[in-house]
């Protein structure tokens, strides 16, 4: 076994002591020279034509900068994925939800500014308007996009074998359907910028972006500047989940404002803004067909989609691939069949949520593998190991698991929770369940299509090689992707980690497709670590013409020179070193080894500045058939979860009283930050299960845009998580690690489920699990039997 | 009209003058730049501009800066000292309590705000005490285990 020095231990974040002091700068924070405050007015019809906009009176205010509007920006379209672009900055002719946006405003201040938006004039001719995937879907329903007849953004019909040749020799068919609801990202920062176009022409926009490169060539594409010319850099992000990867509309609302005023201009969304834009969780609705041999085995699984995505396409087209592509694992799974389509509504746009388009599918899927596990009178742990993946399959959708400890969660949330003792021995309002789940470990294709790397990285030395400076495009946004980067350039260039200064989330650093699909710590990790060689192996390089050693014998550990042979006499570099840096208080002592700043001051002294650079770009991944992109990635990381509840039966309350959880994290960089991600996505799922539903009136408008009547989780909603990380040692990922902040999330809802089925009996195949829909659903059951 | 007020914030006297619309959470952010108190929300259902007035966790967002005239506030700025950073802080550090950091501030203050209130409460005690700090990253287990080391003097 390898002996590390940093990594695999529990180092304090590097962003800690800011956050925990009130240093740590977020976007909102920022303050620059003649800043000027920016608004946007957003439509208050869900479907209407734009019959005029008179902004005159805005322009006559006082202090009022700039107003503009469809006429006087730039409407290039744009989105998230190439294939639809169906966005434009402002609406030229048409709102297509409550919330799309009209004109923006700049002004000396806030105030003026929003005063400046009540006074433009705009005529609407109100049109009838579809809310729901079924009204989309209606014969002669209202058009949202004239380019998409049948308001149906995207279809996916897929099969892998053959699911009816498989149907005909099952023992067990079983058909159900599953309903989520709308989620809203719900992290604390709502989302801003600072966007800035300077007198040489280069603009700067500081946003809390998950991705300032997609941000980056989204602004330049829509402004028409060249890249090279745009910069993104996100301060500190107050997380983001998903929501924040798409571009936002005050992204390059500030920008256009900016470039048209030459000042500073400072947005930011309300909280209720935050929920219009939303770009998190679809809607979704499966109905699935699974078919079983007598002895458990699944044998070929049909799962038709409907998702409701809003005004926009945003991620959705990537989403409802997903929702089909994600059953191929974490079980053995010969014939699959997938119907997915994703519907326009006149609702905010949905987009990416952690577990991107597998969150409900799992859900379904494991609570359905319940109900036929006791129709075959098997042990729900028993009927999942018989079909669980080993590293080394491949899915019949043509995911390649290269490490994959799925038997291995299982048996570790089994053994944790006590599960033998416990499944079917549970008191009366007691239930227990079980389900897995698993994600990519960064998506395998860029969402442009490029020959890009994913991932570059460079490190700097300083000239006395005291501290590297590892500088990446990367985005922190909460995870601790900084952390990791830190901790995986220290070890692979073999220096403590107080050496290590990380700078990040800067298109000006380095190319990095950003936080989202669960992909930094792979992705990123691998540039950083090849970064950190390089770097190495040049010092090593220097020192070896000096000491007339060859490079192989020689390497560094914890900030030392380490010499495989005889350690040769190095008392002129270290008389160096000492008239380099005399008056200094940190020189070497006479006695210590031979330090890895000596060796760095003369490779600085031979070479000059000393960079090392790394990349990251996956091999060819997947099959070849249409969507075989989506869910193809380097790693996958499985997840198994036990949770225990109590049901008050005669209010349907539910209280979660013990979570069990186990995910296969490859090899933990920083233990502590792998179980604040498990703990994390398990409060996400929790709020997804029992509480989160973005609701609308008749008119298409959000009736709880705010964080008091859109409920997530409290911490008296949450219980102790019994985390346990199982590590199976990735051979694609950096010393072994794949990802965790997603593939947690995916027991979840299900485990809840089953617990739910496991005390009460009832069958609850729509969320959330209010006390409502509990109660009913028990009441249901009793009648049934009576 | 702007109106003059006078408050201690983390010890320190001010003499203002304000606009009466103005809220204590921008009072703090805009004028006197201690951004470290965050806005969520600005309706008081998220705890980010938590801040302690007078013994008391309130939501700065909810409180007219002159309605904070005569009081003493303390902000995250205020929780370290020249002896070095408050248990909790080094706590939330150690313990991987912080992920975004957006609910932190307020965490700390409704935290600190419970022990010198409670200095040995229960796990129920604590979860209720921050029950007000919505927190999307953690799950809150980090948070309660750190607020739980202090009490116990770990």
């Amino acid at each position: 076994m390898t002996e590390y020095h940093v990594i695999n231990g529990r180092a304090p974040r590097l962003d800690a002591p800011a956050k925990a002091t009130g240093r740590a700068m977020y976007v909102d924070d920022l303050k620059l020279p003649g800043m000027l405050y920016g608004a946007l007015l957003q439509s208050p019809l869900a479907h209407a034509r734009i019959l005029n906009i008179d902004t005159s009176k805005a322009l006559k205010l006082p202090g009022v900068k700039s107003v503009v509007t469809a006429e006087n920006a730039s409407m290039v379209p744009y989105g998230v994925s190439p294939a639809r672009y169906d966005e434009t900055l402002f609406v030229k002719d048409r709102a297509r939800y409550i919330g799309d946006e009209i004109a923006a405003v700049a002004a000396v201040d806030l105030e003026t500014a929003l005063e400046a938006v009540s006074l433009i004039d705009v005529e609407y001719e109100e049109l009838p308007a579809v809310f729901t995937m079924e009204e989309a879907m209606a014969e002669g329903a209202p058009q949202i996009h004239d380019k998409y007849p049948g308001n149906m953004c995207a279809e996916v019909h897929q099969e892998f074998g053959n699911v009816e040749e498989a149907f005909a020799q099952c023992d067990l068919i079983r058909t159900d359907t599953f309903l989520n609801k709308r989620q809203d990202g719900a992290f604390l920062e709502p989302n801003g910028v600072v966007a800035d176009f300077d007198r040489n022409g280069y603009l700067t926009l500081h946003s809390s972006t998950q991705s300032p490169h997609y941000v980056m060539r989204i602004i330049a594409m829509v402004l028409g500047l060249p890249v090279g010319k745009v910069r993104v850099a996100k301060p500190y992000v107050g997380g983001g989940f998903g929501p924040k990867a798409a571009t936002n509309s005050i992204e390059l609302a500030s920008c256009l404002l900016s470039m048209r005023t030459g000042k500073p201009v400072k947005m930011n969304f309300t909280r209720e803004q935050v929920f219009l834009f939303s770009r998190a969780r679809h809607q979704f609705k499966h109905t699935l067909t699974t078919g079983v041999k007598k002895d458990g085995t699944l044998m070929a699984l049909t799962n038709e989609c409907y998702l409701e995505g809003g005004a926009y396409a945003s991620f959705g087209i990537a989403t409802v691939y997903y929702a089909g592509s994600l059953l191929g694992a974490p079980y053995r799974l010969p014939n699959m069949k997938y119907d997915g389509y994703r519907l326009y509504t006149n609702r905010p746009a949905c987009g990416a949520q952690r577990g991107h388009g597998g969150v409900a599918a799992r859900a379904a899927w494991e609570q359905q593998i319940d109900f036929i596990a006791e129709e075959l009178g098997m042990d729900p742990v028993e009927i999942r190991m018989k079909n669980s993946m080993e590293a080394g399959d491949i899915t019949c959708n043509d995911f390649n698991t290269s490490s994959f400890g799925m038997k291995e969660c299982i048996e570790a949330v089994k053994d944790g929770s006590n599960w033998s003792e416990k499944k079917g021995k549970m008191p009366e309002g007691k239930g227990i369940g079980i389900a897995t789940g698993f994600f990519v470990s960064g998506a395998g294709y860029p969402i442009y299509r490029s020959e890009t790397a994913h991932s570059t990285v460079v490190i700097k030395l300083n000239e006395d090689g005291g501290t590297a400076h590892v500088l990446t495009g990367s985005a922190e946004i909460g995870q601790g992707s900084d952390t990791a980067m830190g901790m995986i350039a220290a070890e692979a260039l073999g220096v403590p980690l107080d050496c290590i200064k990380v700078s990040s989330g800067d298109t000006d650093y380095s190319v990095d497709l950003g936080a989202y699909s669960s992909r930094q710590t792979l992705m990123t990790g691998h540039a950083t670590k090849n970064a950190a060689e390089d770097l190495k192996g040049q010092v090593l390089d220097v020192l070896g013409e000096k000491l007339k050693v060859p490079v192989d014998q020689m390497d560094i550990k914890n900030g030392f020179v380490v010499f495989k042979g005889e350690t040769p006499d190095f008392t002129a570099i270290r008389t160096i070193y000492a008239k380099e840096h005399r008056g200094f208080f940190d020189n070497p002592g006479e006695d210590e080894p031979l330090t890895f700043k000596e060796a760095a001051r003369m490779a600085f002294l031979a070479r000059g500045s000393m960079v090392g650079t790394g990349k990251y770009k996956p091999g060819e991944l997947g099959g070849k058939f249409k969507g075989a992109a989506v869910g193809t990635s380097p790693a996958y990381g499985p997840s198994a979860q036990v949770v225990e509840i109590t049901v008050d039966k005669g209010t349907g309350k539910i209280t979660i009283d013990r979570m069990t959880d186990a995910h296969d994290c490859g090899f933990a960089i920083n233990r502590t930050s792998v179980e604040a991600q498990m703990q994390g996505s398990l409060s996400m799922g929790v709020g997804e299960a029992m509480y989160e539903e973005v609701k609308f009136d008749d008119k298409g408008k959000i009736l709880n845009a705010n964080l008091g009547e859109y409920k997530i989780a409290t911490a008296l909603d949450m219980p102790n998580v019994d985390t346990i990380i199982v590590e199976s040692n990735e051979p694609n990922g950096p010393f072994g690690a794949k990802e965790v902040g997603e593939g947690a999330i995916m027991p979840t809802i299900p485990a809840i489920l089953n617990a739910l089925y496991d005390a009460t009996g009832a069958r609850v195949q729509e969320l959330p699990l209010t006390p409502e829909r509990v109660f009913k659903a028990i009441q249901k059951k009793e009648e049934k039997e009576k | 009209m702007k109106k003059m007020i006078c408050l201690t914030i983390n010890g320190k006297e001010y003499e203002l003058a304000v606009a009466p619309n103005m809220t204590l959470a921008d009072l703090l952010r805009e004028e006197l730049l201690l951004t470290g108190t965050k806005k969520g929300c600005e309706l008081g259902d998220c705890g980010t501009c938590t801040v302690i007035m007078n013994g008391k966790a309130v939501n700065s967002c909810l409180v007219l800066a002159v309605q904070a005239s005569g009081k003493e506030i303390t902000t995250v700025e205020g929780l370290e000292t020249e002896k070095g950073l408050h248990p909790l802080q080094e706590k939330f550090i150690e313990n991987g309590a912080i992920q975004c950091g957006f609910c932190t501030s307020g965490m700390l203050l409704s935290a600190k705000t419970l022990l010198d209130k409670n200095p040995k409460p229960d796990e129920l005690e604590i979860r209720t005490a921050i029950s007000g700090n919505l927190c999307r990253c953690t799950g809150y287990q980090k948070i309660v285990e750190s607020i739980k080391d202090v009490s116990e003097g770990r």
